[in-house]
């Protein structure tokens, strides 16, 4: 059994409650860092730790808060980013559900370390129901004196709130997040100034990921050294992945970074193997916006080595071989998928998220979207392959913000990985017919036949 | 005119006082989830317009704002909207014939509203329910480990509670 810092007691009964919370341990992080530490100092184990973001982009956390601007007289903000929307992940929300106070307590610790006296937790709105469980908790933590005017009688006031979205998955990119809060579309704000300078109200901001916020309990907790022991290399302490698609035993798993892929996707303590024992076709590892991985290159790495849960051997290769962490939506594929099907399936989900704002990416995604459904319904052309690889090149970098490389990246990967099979659906439109083409013999097999 | 009831309406002050004084603008998309949830589930011109009064803002600016985001209807829907999550990893685990199987039992496509206004179909993006596939919404419901059966159960239990339903009541928030 791999360690766990998040979920260790998820199982315990009414643990989303105060009361038994606080009987487990809960707050000792809040009192450890405003009764014996300076926010610098707790600044300093989030350092210590490693602590990489969780959301996705995996920068480190210690240096982002302390990017932080500090100008005298002006109101910092923490934010959190709880509107998990990337396809595939579904741990915050798990998070969230099962212990609310676990991230209560992260905001208030981490609110001291960067001196906000005003923090918010912007959650995404089809998230409703746990808007009350987490505004149950905030009531709770205030009740105990852990929020309000000068918390634990040492002057520092902290008020929190839980603020919903409305359905965007752009308000997921920290600059977007900000203008929803403020009250806007969420239109990505151009980068600099960065959020640490001038964020929220043009306030210094930092934003960060539930999970990343939950971590500083275990952090503070555990000295930033101790915790760093856990995970593997840079890759320091545990992750949650969210475990979907065609395997037995779907759910949310903690894991020690360093496990291999191989044994998450395959033994009982996690996924369990592929549902029907079917055969394991590609997975995507890290969010719908990471490449796509054939089996042969996610369980081993080009050189041949054992692939690894962790950001650093999940990435070797580069995208010409290898994919991402990610956020931790891992999702598996079973020898009946059609691998064509699942990216225009993508491409429609980028195309109706992108804001609008840039023309390579409102144009560019939808384009993607048109060419791969004529393909995956028998009316694709040859260099339609080609053309999808061009528009897919010329998203890429090409916009304010991230979501256009996340639109491009998942096509990229997809020709990069299967493109007989593209080829297959062109060749052969009359065999493309049903949706669930390869449902009855995989295109593995077909490959044989029509090769 | 549009107008709260007292209780929504002394909540959206409350949400308002979230914000820092003359950021009130902030306090936009939540209020908009109370109005859509107090009028019929859609937010009609004079919704937006009264809503731009509370906050003192322009209507444009609510316009804008409820265009922009997915869960704003500018349209009246059913009582019972049900969003079906269509985004790969429900696809993989079969949520195209859920959505199938709902268009045929109630007779309209992806977007239409049943004749007795009972029921709205949506196919939607990724609701972060990917280990509980397939999925759908139905308020602020999540029903997942979708089968037809299931699906049938829960859409005849909707029918027979004859209630719209709502992403939000104003008991989700805390009283301070």
């Amino acid at each position: 059994m791999g360690r766990k810092v998040l979920l260790e007691h998820d199982h315990i009964e009414g643990i989303n409650t105060y009361e038994v919370y606080r009987k487990m341990g809960g707050y000792r992080s809040v009192e450890k860092a405003i009764k014996t530490m300076s926010p610098d100092e707790v600044v300093e184990e989030v350092k210590k730790s490693g602590l990489r973001g969780r959301g996705g982009a995996g920068f480190p956390t210690g240096m982002k808060w302390s990017f932080l601007a500090k100008p005298a007289g002006v109101a910092r903000y923490l934010v959190c980013n709880a509107d998990e929307s990337e396809p595939g992940t579904f741990k915050d929300r798990y998070l969230m559900e099962k212990n609310p106070h676990i991230l209560v307590e992260g905001m208030i610790t981490a609110s001291f370390a960067l001196g906000a006296n005003t923090s918010y937790i912007y959650i995404r709105g089809e998230y409703f129901y746990l808007v009350k469980i987490l505004e149950r908790a905030i009531a709770e933590a205030y009740a105990a004196g852990f929020l309000g005017k000068n918390i634990l009688g040492s002057g520092y006031d902290l008020d929190l709130y839980v603020h919903p979205g409305a359905g965007a998955y752009i308000c997921g990119e920290e600059t977007a997040l900000l203008e929803s809060l403020e009250g806007k579309r969420g239109n990505p704000r151009m980068k600099p100034p960065f959020p640490a300078i001038a964020g929220l109200y043009a306030c210094p901001t930092v934003v960060n990921n539930v999970e990343t916020i939950a971590a500083v309990v275990p952090i503070v907790n555990l000295g930033g050294e101790e915790y760093a022991k856990i995970g593997i290399g840079r890759s320091t302490g545990t992750k949650l992945i969210s475990a979907g698609g065609n395997i037995k035993k779907p759910g949310v798993y903690e894991i020690e970074m360093g496990i291999s892929v191989e044994d998450f996707i395959y033994s009982d303590e996690y996924c369990g193997g592929i549902e029907n024992d079917l055969e394991l076709k590609a997975c995507v590892p890290g969010g719908s916006s990471v490449p796509i991985l054939p089996k042969d290159l996610l369980l081993k790495t080009a050189a041949g080595e054992t692939r690894l849960m962790s950001y650093e051997s999940l990435s070797d290769g580069g995208f010409a071989t290898g994919s991402m962490l990610g956020s931790g939506g891992f999702f598996v594929y079973d020898q009946r998928a059609c691998i064509v099907r699942s990216t225009w399936n993508f491409s429609r989900f980028y195309h109706h998220e992108s804001c609008g704002q840039c023309s390579p990416c409102r144009e560019g995604t939808g384009w993607m979207e048109k060419i791969l459904h004529r393909i995956e319904n028998g009316h694709g052309k040859m260099h339609d392959i080609d053309l999808l690889v061009d528009v897919a090149s010329k998203i890429e970098g090409n916009t304010i913000c991230p979501l256009g490389d996340a639109a491009a990246w998942p096509v990229a990967a997809a020709i990069r990985h299967f493109r007989e099979e593209f080829e297959y659906h062109i060749k052969y439109p009359e065999k493309v017919k049903d949706p669930k083409h390869f449902h009855k013999i995989p295109f593995r097999g077909l490959k044989n036949v029509y090769a | 005119m549009a107008k709260f009831s007292e209780d929504t309406y002394d909540l959206a002050q409350r949400l308002i006082k979230r914000y820092p004084e003359g950021k009130q603008k902030s306090a936009l998309i939540p209020i908009l989830h109370l109005a859509q949830a107090e009028f019929g589930g859609w937010l009609s011109a004079e919704v937006m317009d009264y809503v731009a009064s509370i906050l003192n803002i322009k209507p444009i600016e609510v316009y804008e704002v409820a265009s922009f985001y997915s869960m704003f209807n500018l349209k009246p829907v059913g009582k019972c909207l049900i969003e079906v999550c269509r985004t790969a990893p429900c696809w993989l685990k079969g949520s195209e014939d859920i959505t199938q199987h709902i268009e045929k039992k109630l007779s309209i496509k992806d977007g239409e509203t049943t004749k007795d206004g009972m029921f709205t179909l949506k196919t939607v993006e990724c609701l972060g329910s990917c280990g509980t596939a397939p999925m759908m919404q139905c308020g602020h419901k999540y029903y997942e480990n979708l089968t037809t059966d299931s699906v049938d159960e829960i859409i005849s239990t909707l029918k027979e509670q004859n209630q719209a339903q709502v992403y939000v009541s104003n008991d989700f928030f805390r009283e301070n």
